[in-house]
């Protein structure tokens, strides 16, 4: 058995976890609290009583984050002060977004998507240059390529939503309501969730894959953007005036961002499966880790997908009952969730009761995401319902 | 053994092969995935809609076949609730089968585990230590405590054994996950009023389905207060109360009585600047017999009122019998009279051309739009104003829809009063524009509609002008009457046809047909122009230098429109002059007493979930014996978790051991 000293002496003797924390932890604390604070101060009267408590448990969700993995701390810091700086340079002019240099080319909503957009799509490329070339280096660029993309998406969106106050004061809303931003929110939430899991795994080898999927619903939003003008701020529906758009909507997308992680990770399996049945040794078979880490990345976005996904659902049902007179109205949108939620249910009773692995359940998780790319969009778009906000 | 005996064994593997069918995995998949193949269907066709539009849409053999298959309210068919039920029973199965073995899981070490199945494991070292069993376990201990395990010691005699586990709470998200869809669909089932629809099969209840007054509806299709669930909606108009709710069932309805009367006193639509709508507020008093004081409150979209158990919601609005104040233009006879109107009411209309019933449907108070490219005002979205819409209803029964706009609309600069007819259902509505004069009034439209429908007039204007023409060429009296009679003709004809009819009265297979209505036409235009001038100088208008370019681009549009007024189907115009705005807000009433529980089942899944994902199950033994001073240990464990996962964890478990207690190599 190989370990080094170092790996030895802490599991010898594991401190509780309260004390693993650093100075620059507690600092980070610190920071995320009195941002509440004061924005919670600043803002009061534009808060109910729901959304002070979802503002306190989205810090205190965020301070836990940064203690367990610390490259969110970076993430938040740099969002949080580009985001105040666009504030700052917007004042209380909206049309500064054209005459200001940095608002026009970096972080004015429009901008910093735009930006996202590109770094999203070249880190697609350069993760799949990386696996071709086996270099770290550059598998190394992409990870860069997709934090700052990251970054720049969640920017857009902190200043989307300063913009929707500026353009009136009535107008102003959390930036999730619509298509087009919740298509940007999948992308940042799907590139964190795989973050997440490419530091967890130790591999970069996956990016290519998962980003594909990103790339193609930047591709929908760049051409949603200049076909349909969707980036055009509107005002809220009264129907998604409620604070329950704040919880159930992000958590759906993480949701469908991890659905869609593990479709990819599915395509990935299929590949590498494949590969290494026909030449163990090819460029692809050799540089993939192993397919059993494939699989295990597969089952726990899906578990992840399925908890989030299952709270969404909740949320969604009481919102409901308070909306539209009940918690279960047969709704498509509703039914669609049902079907995506049974869909993943059968799959991880195939898994965990039947002991199912690798092909199968690989091509369930694909199939799991057309399912889920229907109930997200498709049922918008061909389906009439209560969620088509036609009317009141 | 007997023959009761064996009906009993038989009975009893009857009962068993039943509960295993009844809680195997694959019925549960099988289940699973009908639900979601008839919950597709539910969605893709449109449900609860009306039994005509499925008629159109199937024909009538697909329709009755659909009807019989439930297709129109799929979630409401027996057959989808057999579904859900036996997924019930399924899940219940699987709980009843499964739960005693996970509790005696979670509380039990397995201390009397044998040395030879300890081998077995994947995952087992075996080590040799210098000292006792004890001194050996003195170390172990903390370490396994330390990783959250809790251990239970036995002492076999020839050996000891130290079971340890973590992460029971596991199996609890098992059990959570799977009760919790129980409590789910029973809460469900029992909001979903069960009891009510056993009334309706056994016809103790009977749907409505005719469209009359709440009054006249029989008492078996009303329900009382004692109905523990429903969702019904009702539509109040301002400064109007109920003391029902309507439930839509299938095809029909049921009326359903409250324990209260609810009053509305006001309805409100706030707008953003935008021009869309942003919130809508009905202000309700509930009056309670139980009650001192009538209970005042307001509720929106989003902030319903929940009284004694009955929720109340912001759902919808309509028009509420607004008061219109219309004018009735003659098209046909001119002249004009006031009509008053509600919306929802029906009035007989005399007119020259036959009887009608005026069915007026509906007020609008705003008309929000895009707005015509290049508007003046520079905006993308206009508000068009007011308008009401009304149904024509001639003596056959027959009927066009109506939509007409208060105020003028600008087109090309110019002021427009529109008004549109739809004389087919589900056709386009095709749009007159009158042009709206100096005063934005309709006023002098009218007035010219007016003298092109009075004979005596038109002779009068067309005789004048025979005789200026007949001194300039000198043609005899009785030509010049010939003349000018044919002209009236044709005036009547224009009025009555437009331009089509003018070359009704001339023979088809005339060579030069052509010509003679050009002729005709180039002829009534003058005689049109001079009853406009004539119009004109009726207003006061000096026209002796001739009329201004902005008169004869009115004259132009007011023949535009007049050529197409045949078309409008509609002896009258009416024009809206004054409304009094009345709203009614569409309530949505449920009971649900159930809702609390449903609410714990999903609290259950979800906390269920989180564990049956994030806490792993494990186990480890400590197998020892001591030989000869020395202590042979077998270390052996076991995981729900994947096998890699648990693998690194009980590597780096035992590599702690190694380290800490040194074995002898």
């Amino acid at each position: 058995m190989s370990m080094t000293e170092d790996s030895m002496r802490e599991l010898m003797e594991r401190p509780p976890f309260y004390k693993t924390l650093t100075l620059r932890d507690w600092l980070w604390a610190v920071v995320v609290v009195a941002a509440s604070i004061f924005a919670h101060v600043k803002y009061a009267s534009l808060m109910d009583a729901y959304e002070v408590g979802i503002l306190y448990m989205s810090a205190v969700t965020l301070v836990v984050i940064g203690w367990r993995w610390r490259a969110i701390q970076v993430l938040s810091l740099v969002v949080g002060a580009l985001s105040i700086g666009a504030i700052l340079l917007y004042g209380n002019d909206l049309q500064r977004s054209e005459s200001n240099f940095f608002l026009k080319y970096l972080i004015s909503s429009q901008s910093a998507i735009m930006w996202m957009s590109a770094l999203y799509v070249l880190a697609t490329a350069t993760y799949f240059i990386g696996l071709l070339r086996g270099s770290e280096f550059i598998n190394k660029v992409a990870s860069a390529m997709v934090w700052s993309g990251t970054a720049m998406g969640f920017i857009g969106l902190m200043v989307r939503w300063r913009e929707s106050y500026l353009i009136h004061f009535d107008v102003g809303h959390i930036p999730v309501s619509n298509l087009y931003e919740v298509f940007i929110l999948f992308a940042v939430l799907t590139s964190l969730i795989y973050l997440h899991y490419e530091r967890r795994y130790k591999t970069r080898s996956l990016g290519g894959f998962v980003m594909l999927v990103i790339s193609a619903s930047v591709a929908f939003l760049l051409w949603y953007t200049f076909s349909r003008e969707a980036h055009v701020i509107e005002p809220l529906v009264p129907a998604l005036k409620s604070y329950w758009m704040k919880i159930h909507v992000p958590a759906n997308f993480i949701g469908y961002g991890a659905f869609a992680l593990a479709a990819m990770v599915g395509v990935a399996y299929l590949f590498l499966e494949r590969a290494r049945r026909k030449n163990p040794d090819g460029f692809f078979a050799s540089r993939m880790p192993e397919l059993a880490m494939l699989d295990d990345v597969m089952y726990k976005s899906i578990a992840l997908g399925f908890a989030f996904f299952t709270i969404a659902t909740v949320l969604g049902a009481m919102w409901a009952a308070e909306a539209w007179g009940g918690y279960w109205s047969w709704d498509p949108k509703e039914t669609w969730a049902l079907i995506v939620w049974l869909n993943y249910a059968a799959w991880l009773h195939l898994r965990l009761t039947k002991g199912w692995r690798g092909v199968p359940l690989a091509w369930w998780a694909i199939v799991g995401l057309f399912v889920t790319l229907f109930a997200f969009l498709g049922v918008n778009m061909f389906l009439s319902g209560l969620h088509s906000y036609g009317e009141l | 053994m007997n023959a009761t005996q064996n009906k009993r064994v038989a009975q009893r593997s009857m009962g068993r092969i039943l509960l295993e069918f009844l809680g195997s995995m694959n019925l549960a998949i099988t289940l699973l995935v009908a639900l979601s193949i008839a919950s597709v269907i539910g969605t893709v066709l449109q449900q609860n809609q009306a039994y005509t539009g499925y008629l159109s849409e199937f024909g009538p053999f697909w329709f009755e076949v659909f009807e019989h298959l439930g297709l129109y309210d799929i979630y409401g068919t027996a057959w989808f609730w057999a579904i859900l039920a036996f997924l019930l029973v399924s899940t219940s199965v699987c709980v009843y089968r499964n739960a005693p073995g996970m509790l005696r899981d979670m509380r039990q070490y397995r201390l009397n585990v044998q040395e030879k199945s300890l081998r077995n494991f994947h995952n087992v070292r075996e080590w040799r230590f210098e000292g006792s069993a004890d001194d050996t376990l003195k170390q172990i201990q903390p370490i396994l405590k330390l990783e959250g395990y809790k251990a239970r010691l036995k002492d076999h005699g020839d050996h000891l054994v130290l079971a340890a586990k973590k992460g029971a709470f596991n199996r609890m998200g098992y059990l959570l996950t799977h009760v919790s869809i129980v409590v789910i669909c029973i809460g469900a089932a029992l909001d979903a009023n069960i009891g009510l629809k056993f009334q309706l099969a056994t016809g103790q209840k009977v749907i409505e389905t005719r469209d009359i007054m709440a009054t006249e509806v029989p008492d078996q299709s009303f329900l009382d207060t004692d109905n523990s669930a429903f969702r019904g909606s009702v539509y109040i108009s301002e400064g109007g109360t109920s003391r029902i709710a309507f439930i839509g069932v299938k095809e029909g309805y049921l009326v359903q009585r409250l324990p209260f009367l609810i009053e509305l006193k006001e309805f409100r639509t706030e707008h953003y600047p935008s021009g869309q709508p942003k919130s809508f507020e009905s202000d309700l008093v509930i009056h309670d017999p139980e009650r001192e004081e009538p209970l005042e409150t307001t509720i929106a979209v989003n902030h319903p009122l929940v009284y004694k158990g009955y929720a109340i919601y912001q759902a919808d609005f309509r028009d509420g019998g607004s008061e219109l104040d219309l004018r009735a233009w003659g098209l046909f006879d001119g002249g004009s009279s006031e009509v008053e109107g509600k919306v929802n009411q029906s009035y007989n209309l005399s007119t020259p051309l036959g009887d009608y019933v005026l069915e007026v449907e509906d007020f609008r108070l705003f008309n929000i739009d895009q707005a015509p490219e290049g508007h003046p005002s520079g905006k993308e979205r206009l508000n068009y104003g007011p308008s009401f819409s009304y149904k024509l209803r001639d003596a056959q029964g027959q009927a066009n829809e109506y939509n007409t706009f208060m105020q003028p609309m600008i087109f090309d600069g110019r002021n427009f009063f529109l008004t549109g007819v739809r004389t087919e259902v589900g056709g386009p509505m095709r749009f007159l524009h009158f042009p709206a004069d100096d005063k934005l009034s309709l006023d002098r439209f009218m007035n010219f509609r007016e003298a092109m429908t009075d004979e005596a007039r038109v002779r009068r204007i067309v005789t004048t002008q025979m005789m200026n023409m007949a001194r300039s060429v000198g043609v005899d009296e009785e030509t010049q009457a010939k003349a000018a009679n044919s002209i009236i003709t044709a005036v009547q004809r224009f009025v009555r046809g437009g331009y089509d009819a003018v070359s009704e009265g001339l023979s088809a297979d005339d060579p030069e047909l052509e010509q003679r209505v050009q002729a005709m036409l180039n002829v009534l235009v003058a005689v049109f122009r001079a009853i406009y001038v004539d119009v004109l100088e009726q207003e006061g208008i000096d026209t002796s230098q001739g009329i201004s370019d902005a008169q004869i681009q009115f004259f132009d549009d007011s023949l535009n429109a007049m050529s197409a007024i045949h078309r409008y189907g509609s002896p009258v115009f009416l024009q809206l002059q004054d409304f009094k705005h009345i709203e009614a807000s569409g309530l949505q009433i449920a009971r649900a007493p159930w809702t609390n529980l449903v609410y714990l089942g999903c609290l259950m899944l979800i906390i269920g979930v989180f564990f049956m994902f994030y806490i792993h199950h494990k186990r480890v033994w400590v197998w020892m014996s001591e030989q000869d001073g020395q202590t042979r240990v077998l270390f052996a464990g076991s995981g729900d978790r994947d096998l890699p996962a648990f693998k690194a964890d009980f590597d780096a478990l035992a590599g702690r051991m190694e380290k800490l207690l040194k074995p002898i190599k």
